[in-house]
């Protein structure tokens, strides 16, 4: 395994103990995203604004509760990224204008969930990144509207059951097309910093972090969710589900910074695909009540030719 | 005292731009709408060249553009911006959204009438689409007032019995592209008046971390949010009557919830909003001509609706008329029924409150219609809205479906 981010953190125990997000919101046992937030969370510390998007992360805040040491802000569905823009602006104002001191400024973050951020927070975010907004966007990617059931969404992978997509005799893939490539729209865009993160790759996750942190501009994080209530799998199985999605190579661990991309972890011998769908309910109908080899093989194949290039 | 004045004429929209820039607005976020676009481009220039100080924003839409202007005055700068019909409808849920969060800032609504058919002339759907969301609203007749309701406004918005977004209304064209008289008070007076942005409440910072619209399980919980908001749009008349009274003693131009024109001994009133106030206005001059006691009441404050100060004008008044510019379609105007509902209680009511609808996308509003009115007044028929639609306008509209090659009758 190569790792090509900055190294702030060589190992786990390298990570700051302080907890930014404390124990006991609302969000499910084993949720992916949630651990991804709280781990990159140790690293921005709590100087920080959170713009949150409609979804399940909107549930961490509920009257009078808030698990975060930094400060809230619930938007809309579509709308988080232009809520960073006025506070960041804000923020700029005061500081220029009415000498505002630096110990009191604040990082801007985007909290959203993938049907946000994929389909109806597209346009504003593009936006944002356009105007070079100075942003960490943090987009938890379970792969379906979550908060709402389980719903098709563009990141809803092929071959996957969602309730809006289920499998039926005459659409036996359930979502019958591939997932929207964000990371490539994103990158079109040119931003500062993007990375992809998961859970399950802590070390390589606060190295994305710490780097962003020494970062002005957009700086854009995809973090796999694995998602035990959507995905269906028992929450103790999160860290593994999460593990196999970089092992069989379905998720790609990069980064994308001055240009280049980078794999920061390389899965050198890809364990097949169907270890990682057969632990999930999603993915039941592939294997039960007849197998479907065919979209199996369509599966790995696309994971095949991602990597291909690198190998 | 006022200082220097300045007087210039000036269109409503740059009397806006004016109202802005003499408030001392910090941050505007903005998207262009026709017949609003010429207020965000003068502050474009003006944040350019320096005549303002602080940030111009593009945003993408206005959705995002609602978003970062209650964002802004959640982190404690003074915000400004502007938009119009297909703009607040596109906006409409970070409107809700944002005067949940209980900030300041006031902004301008163009009134331009909605879609379909897409149109550019006004009337007021656009803006009454924003009768529950929670904002104060203030409606200009001139463009004298659109400037001076600007810097009231600001006074309303950020007093901490209020801290709710105010909206100032103003007509698409007849007032937005219609050059007027406008004194520009001196800066200096106007910051006596309306001193630099000092947030009442936390703002966005590292010292005072807060969570700010948080979700809420439960009816109870719900209603006090919304009783709290309720109650906080009711006060800002009170905080409105306070402030339009300090701003007569120093700019000498007063300005209530509801503007009376002739109406001490009128028999026939006509409740009007708006530009076409003023057409209204000589529509009276015009009967009393022919002697007959006709007077006016403009609506000024829309939101917190004026309900006392509506039943106290009112009563006494037999004939009444409403002119709605706008249409609840299967029901009449949108402002009638809440009219009706604060007269209810008043003992000598209107024997006559007579629905009107008129002024649609911009139509104009004639003599012969505001005579049409005291016809229907008289019969005492209030059955039904009276649609200000007349033979003229639908022998013109014949015409077109004859060049469209349409010929059998489609509109009975
Ligand atoms: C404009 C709008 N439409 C629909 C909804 C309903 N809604 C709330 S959360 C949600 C799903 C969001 O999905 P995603 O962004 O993936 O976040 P997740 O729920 O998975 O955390 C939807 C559709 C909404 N809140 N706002
Ligand atoms: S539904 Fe999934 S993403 Fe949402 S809180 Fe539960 S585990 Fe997390």
């Amino acid at each position: 395994m190569t790792d090509a981010t900055d190294k702030t953190y060589r190992k786990i125990k390298d990570l700051p103990l302080e907890e930014e997000v404390a124990p006991g919101s609302p969000l499910c046992a084993g949720c992916g995203g949630l651990e991804g937030l709280r781990l990159a969370e140790k690293v921005l510390g709590h100087n920080v604004v959170y713009s949150n998007a409609a979804g399940c992360f909107t549930l961490m805040s509920i009257f009078p509760f808030n698990p975060l040491r930094g400060s809230w802000l619930y938007t809309t569905m579509s709308a988080p990224t232009a809520t960073s823009q006025g506070i960041r602006d804000a923020l700029d104002i005061r500081k220029n204008k009415y000498g505002m001191p630096e110990s009191e400024d604040l990082q801007v973050m985007v909290i959203a969930g993938d049907g946000s951020t994929y389909d109806m927070g597209l346009s504003p975010t593009s936006a944002a990144i356009h105007r070079k907004l100075d942003f960490i966007y943090f987009c938890y990617d379970n792969q379906g509207y979550g908060n709402t059931g389980f719903q098709l969404s563009a990141s809803s992978p092929y071959g996957s059951h969602t309730q809006t997509a289920p499998p039926a005799l005459e659409h036996p893939a359930g979502a019958e097309q591939e997932s929207k490539d964000i990371f490539e729209i994103w990158k079109a865009h040119n931003p500062v910093y993007l990375a992809t993160v998961t859970p399950r790759e802590p070390v390589d996750l606060a190295n994305k972090f710490a780097k962003a942190k020494t970062l002005k501009g957009p700086r854009l994080f995809i973090c796999l969710a694995p998602c035990p209530t959507g995905w269906g799998f028992d929450p103790s199985l999160m860290h593994q589900i999460a593990k196999l999605a970089v092992d069989t190579g379905i998720f790609p661990v990069r980064e994308y910074f001055e240009g280049k991309v980078t794999h920061t972890k390389i899965p050198r011998k890809r364990v097949p695909v169907e270890k990682y769908l057969e632990l999930q309910q999603r993915f039941r109908h592939l294997f039960e009540p007849k197998r479907q080899d065919e979209i199996i093989a369509h599966i790995q194949q696309k994971v095949d030719d991602y990597w291909k290039p690198y190998e | 005292m006022e200082g220097t004045v300045n007087r210039r004429m000036l269109t409503g929209n740059k009397a806006a731009a004016w109202g802005a820039r003499l408030a001392g607005v910090d941050y505007v976020p903005a998207f262009p709408i026709t017949p609003q676009t010429e207020i965000v481009e003068t502050l474009a220039k003006w944040f350019a060249g320096g005549e303002m100080t602080g940030k111009f924003t593009n945003m993408d839409s206005e959705h995002s553009m609602f978003a970062a202007a209650g964002a802004a005055a959640a982190t404690g700068v003074r915000v400004f911006t502007a938009s119009s019909s297909q703009g607040i409808l596109y906006g409409m849920e970070s409107l809700y959204t944002v005067t949940g969060w209980r900030v300041p800032f006031v902004m301008v609504n163009v009134s331009r009438a909605l879609a379909t058919p897409i149109t550019l002339e006004p009337d007021h759907n656009d803006v009454l689409a924003l009768r529950d969301a929670g904002l104060v609203q203030f409606h200009a007749e001139t463009c004298q007032e659109v400037l001076d309701l600007i810097l009231i406004g600001y006074r309303v918005t950020e007093d901490p019995r209020v801290c709710l977004p105010v909206l100032v209304n103003m007509d698409g064209f007849y007032l937005s592209f219609t050059r007027e008289p406008v004194l520009l008070p001196d800066e200096n007076a106007v910051r006596e008046f309306l001193p630099p942005f000092k947030a009442e409440q936390p703002v966005f910072q590292a010292s005072t971390p807060q969570a700010r619209a948080s979700a809420i399980f439960g009816g109870s919980h719900y209603s006090y949010f919304k009783f709290q908001q309720h109650l906080a749009l009711q006060k800002a008349g009170d905080v409105f009557k306070e402030a339009a009274r300090e701003f007569a003693d120093r700019f000498g131009r007063s300005y209530h919830a509801l503007e009376p024109y002739r109406m001490e001994d009128a028999e026939y009133v006509f409740v009007m909003s708006n530009s076409f106030a003023t057409k209204g206005k000589s529509a009276v001059n015009k009967l009393r001509q022919k002697e007959i006691k006709a007077g006016l009441l403009k609506l000024v404050q829309v939101r917190p609706f004026p309900k006392k100060e509506l039943a106290k004008a009112l009563a006494g008044k037999k004939r009444v008329a409403v002119i709605d510019q706008n249409i609840s379609l299967g029901s009449g105007g949108i402002l009638f029924p809440e009219i009706a509902a604060a007269l209810y209680p008043v003992q000598d009511r209107p024997e006559t409150l007579l629905p009107v609808v008129g002024g649609l996308g911009g139509k104009d509003i004639l003599e012969s219609d505001f005579d049409a009115i005291i016809d229907r007044l008289d019969k005492g028929d209030a059955t039904a809205p009276l649609l200000l639609y007349n033979e003229h306008d639908l022998a013109q509209f014949r015409a077109m479906q004859k060049i469209a090659g349409k010929t059998e009758e489609v509109l009975s």
